[in-house]
């Protein structure tokens, strides 16, 4: 697939973050991130528990700050930028968080949730409107209009995080962080809220991060995709190309993980990775991936891996492969 | 289904099993019939709120005593309906004829005690005179069944990953070698690879001990790589029940189990859109008149709104459904 | 379709609404509701009786009817100096409960603003607050208020002075918890991604978030604290007498417990009355919040 020349709506280039714990070790939970999401498209960001992309996601916005590395939204650099300055970017860049429940104030009725942020930066100039406004964003996200004095807990999960979409959208973001956004839901929920996600990305033109440790979701919603591991990325391509030749031991052991729902696969044996996921504090050198791979090779200890493109879009940080 | 008595190693009938508070009544499990054969697994398939767990702590009779009644039906374990026996007896079945695991394994361990200790407490239980030599071996054992190091009996819980935790859950459920095992969602807290782990255990440990097992989980994946026979739960009713060859490649289905198919993003294909069941679960406290289905389904007919559907059997296939009736090779019978 | 003026209109309604279902699930208790009205009618007795009853009547000492026993005259009888009990037992309570109600109020606000602010801000602003709440704890209250009250005198004011820097810790540690918990809330992390300022965040969500727990801690409060201030005038550290004070008619009832055992036992009741009605309310407003609370 010819990937597309016009400049990216978000960027990142050696992302860091390292949380400082007691004692003095760092956890290294974003550890040299580059990226690149394009309007209207979705970047999916996969990866088990550890491998720090809840963290990527909120460092995107700014939420959390950067250690090292630099962040550019429409080329601006915004690394630096004070929460002062980030206020009126907040507008561009929203998020969706995991637990539909936890993040909706349990005192506030539905609609005022959804027409809080446009309260703090005053969307417009009388209350009537910005409520009328949140009545709209209500419909375009399928809740009903008669859940408006609704209180979270009075609804079900799938309607609980329709809210957070519809304040997600209610400054009319460029780009929309989803931070699991379907993984506490029933399935028939799930597939639900996707074609949501799906038909809003078409109408508004939206970019999304959808991270998730879910391969089959990632794929039926990205553009691209991104494999993280202990913070770093191991490999990166285009939705298709991943799934048609993941490259990476990591990405082949997570196709290969995931149970189908079908016959054929029963009585073959599973590739199944040993082991556990190896700590994230202080991190030495060499791939990361090392301990539980059934290739690793003496190269694979000593220096970090470093991604490389093996084919045009597709980019695999292992010393193996990139016979380095 | 045409499986002999004695080849099942448990049968429920007929069971009805409510939830009764001062303000509502909740029908959790109505009138469903079920039963695993000797040393296969039964994967009971369902959202949110369809009634497996509450099927499950019926089988133990660890439904909240406040609150939980069964109404009717009778649950055979090796001939024996568990319904008539006093907590006396079903302790003396608990852990050790029949054990459980639950899905989260951070809340079922006691965080101060050793994992060694949690395992000899359930032996001890159940083997009244048995020395403690003989209880240090058997942890030993049970620990490197589920492929963790012997010596590490003597850690806590919080020093295991959410993993191991797992396999120190379903070490203490086997410990006593039980003829069931009950996992209810064991590996949906799970990361993928984990679960990977976890289930390929639980399947040697399954052929090693001739054990049965009912699988509860809401994954079809799951359902395809694990078990033998199938059963689809729907707001407390079995909508759906078969071997997993009916389930997988059959060509008729129930609307609901159709649905699930479709709203599973198939990771070997690509579609657009998702199709997924429109609506939401029924309110267990106010269940639809006719089939509980009938509200969400595409196929809804005049005849579904009215009545409960018998179900009808093909062999081992049954469906619940009207659109199955009258037709050929089917015996209805009220479910 | 609904227009603007219907959601702004229908947006109204959601105060109240929030109210009546607390109120409702209030009203299941019926240990709650008992208290509710135990403590309305107290506080009508106590503000409204002395409108008719002239304040002399609890301090006009008539010899004649030295320890009489409750009459028709008299219904809760008379004390050592032939005082009526029953004037005494009502203007008592106002003192008594203005005091308590007052210093629990006052303990409140010093406490939680104190906790919201430890709690929000953390780091030293944090290790400062805490320190010198040890300071305040380490010390036993009854000492605590004793020497504030040698120190300043015994009047009402300082008695209020007293009472509230020995409970104020409760709120502080209470109010700090509440708000460490509260502030790693996704919904806290959902309105700064909306460009929401800390002041904002304190006083949309964790404030109204934190009061239910706040409230009910309150309302047990105030029981301890009707005890703890009769203890205080027991122990001769109230109000100088002439002035009516229910722990103070428990001190000069002593002498006479066998004798006359109604000059006990009716300030006694008194006590014991309002601080399990107010226990009573406590306890319903907890579990009209919780479920409101939880998940």
């Amino acid at each position: 697939m010819p990937v597309e020349k016009s400049a990216p709506l978000v960027r990142t280039e050696g992302l860091k973050k390292y949380f400082k714990l007691k004692g003095g070790a760092q956890l290294h939970a974003v550890d040299g991130v580059d990226l690149e999401i394009r309007q209207g498209e979705t970047l999916g960001v996969v990866g088990e528990s550890g491998c720090g992309k809840s963290t990527l996601g909120r460092l995107m916005l700014k939420l959390i700050e950067p250690t090292d590395g630099k962040i550019y939204f429409e080329g601006k650099d915004i690394t630096k930028l004070s929460v002062r300055q980030m206020r009126p970017l907040r507008k561009e860049m929203q998020i969706i968080f995991q637990d539909p429940y936890a993040c909706l104030d349990a005192r506030m009725s539905v609609i005022d949730i959804i027409a809080e942020y446009m309260f703090i930066h005053r969307t417009y100039k009388t209350r009537a409107e910005i409520y009328n406004r949140a009545a709209q964003l209500m419909d375009q996200v399928g809740l009903a209009r008669r859940y408006s004095n609704a209180y979270p807990h009075e609804l079900d999960g799938g309607r609980r995080q329709r809210i957070g979409i519809a304040r997600a959208l209610s400054l009319g973001p460029k780009l929309i962080v989803c931070d699991e956004p379907v993984s506490a839901l029933d399935v028939s929920i799930q597939a639900q809220i996707l074609n949501l996600l799906m038909d809003l990305q078409e109408e508004l033109g939206l970019a999304y991060m959808f991270v998730t440790h879910d391969l089959s979701v990632v794929k039926h919603i990205s553009n691209q995709i991104m494999v993280m591991y202990l913070g770093q990325c191991v490999e990166r391509a285009e939705a298709d190309e991943l799934f048609a030749h993941p490259t990476h031991p990591y990405t082949k052991a997570l196709l290969a993980a995931i149970p189908r729902p079908d016959l054929s696969a029963r009585s073959e044996e599973v590739q199944l990775i040993r082991g556990e996921v190896t700590s994230p504090i202080n991190v030495k050198p060499g791939c990361r991936f090392a301990a539980r791979c059934d290739h690793c090779t003496e190269a694979c200890t000593e220096k970090d891996p470093k991604l490389m493109e093996i084919s045009p879009g597709h980019f695999v940080a292992c010393t193996m492969v990139n016979g380095q | 289904m045409e499986e002999k008595r004695q080849d099942n190693i448990l049968e429920i009938q007929d069971l009805k099993v409510i939830y009764k508070t001062d303000f509502e009544t909740v029908e959790a499990v109505n009138h469903i019939s079920l039963s695993i054969g000797k040393g296969k697994t039964l994967g009971l398939v369902g959202e949110t709120g369809a009634g497996k767990t509450t099927t499950a702590l019926s089988i133990l009779r660890l439904l909240p005593a406040t609150t939980g009644r069964i109404l009717e039906g009778s649950i055979t374990f090796n001939g024996h309906n568990l319904l008539e026996y006093d907590e006396h007896q079903m302790q003396a079945v608990r852990g050790n004829l029949i054990s459980m695991v639950f899905q989260d394994p951070m809340t079922s361990l006691n965080p101060v005690l050793t994992v060694g200790e949690q395992i000899a407490e359930a032996l001890r239980l159940h083997n009244e005179h048995i020395s403690k030599e003989e209880v240090e071996k058997r942890v030993e054992e049970t620990l490197s069944m589920v492929g963790i190091l012997p010596a590490r009996k003597h850690d806590y819980p919080h020093q295991f990953s959410g993993g191991m935790k797992q396999r120190v859950v379903i070490a203490i459920a086997l410990c006593c070698e039980p003829e069931l095992l009950i996992a209810d969602e064991p590996t949906t807290a799970l990361d993928v690879t984990i679960q990977a782990q976890v289930l390929a255990m639980m399947r040697s440990l399954r052929e090693r001990l001739g054990m049965s097992m009912l699988m509860i989980t809401h994954d079809l994946g799951i359902v395809a790589q694990t078990c033998d026979d199938v059963a689809v739960m729907y707001a407390g009713e079995i909508l759906e029940a078969g071997t997993v060859t009916d389930l997988f490649t059959g060509t008729d289905h129930h609307p609901y189990t159709q649905g699930l198919f479709n709203s599973i993003p198939n990771i070997d294909a690509r579609a657009h859109r998702l199709k997924p069941i429109p609506g939401l679960v029924p309110d267990p406290t106010d269940l639809p008149k006719g089939c509980v289905f009938s509200p969400r389904c595409e196929h809804c007919m005049e005849i579904c709104k009215e009545k409960r559907p018998e179900t009808v059997t093909r062999g081992t296939h049954s469906l619940r459904c009207h659109l199955f009736q009258n037709q050929e090779g089917g015996d209805a019978h009220a479910g | 379709m609904e227009t603007a003026n219907n959601t702004t209109q229908a947006a109204v309604y959601k105060r109240s609404s929030q109210a009546k279902e607390i109120w409702r699930r209030f009203r299941k208790s019926k240990g709650a509701l008992i208290g509710l009205i135990l403590l309305v009618l107290i506080a009508a007795v106590v503000i409204l009786v002395p409108l008719f009853l002239p304040y002399d009547l609890a301090t006009e000492q008539d010899y004649a009817k030295m320890l009489a026993p409750p009459s028709a005259e008299h219904l809760f009888g008379c004390d050592g100096y032939g005082r009526d009990i029953l004037a005494r037992v009502i203007y008592g309570g106002r003192t008594s409960l203005s005091v308590a109600l007052i210093a629990t109020l006052t303990s409140c606000l010093l406490g939680s603003a104190l906790g919201a602010i430890a709690g929000y801000f953390g780091g030293w602003v944090d290790s400062l607050i805490m320190r010198a709440l040890d300071i305040f704890m380490s010390v036993p209250d009854i000492l605590f208020t004793m020497a504030v009250v040698v120190a300043l005198g015994a009047s009402a004011t300082n008695l209020i002075i007293a009472l509230t820097l020995a409970y104020f810790s409760n709120y502080v540690r209470l109010v700090r918890s509440q708000v460490l918990s509260l502030s790693e809330q996704d919904y806290v992390e959902a309105a700064r991604a909306g460009g929401s300022g800390n002041a904002r965040i304190i006083l949309s969500h964790i404030i109204p978030n934190a009061i239910g727990v706040i409230i009910v801690n309150v309302t047990l409060n105030v029981a301890k604290i009707i005890i703890y201030e009769s203890t205080l005038s027991f122990l001769g550290l109230g109000m100088p007498p002439p002035q009516p004070e229910w722990g103070l008619m428990l001190s000069e009832a002593r002498e006479f417990m066998r004798t006359a055992p109604h000059l006990l036992f009716f300030p006694a009741a008194a006590i014991v009355l309002c601080a399990c009605s107010v226990n009573l309310v406590g306890d319903g407003l907890r579990d009209a919040l919780d479920p409101h609370l939880k998940s």
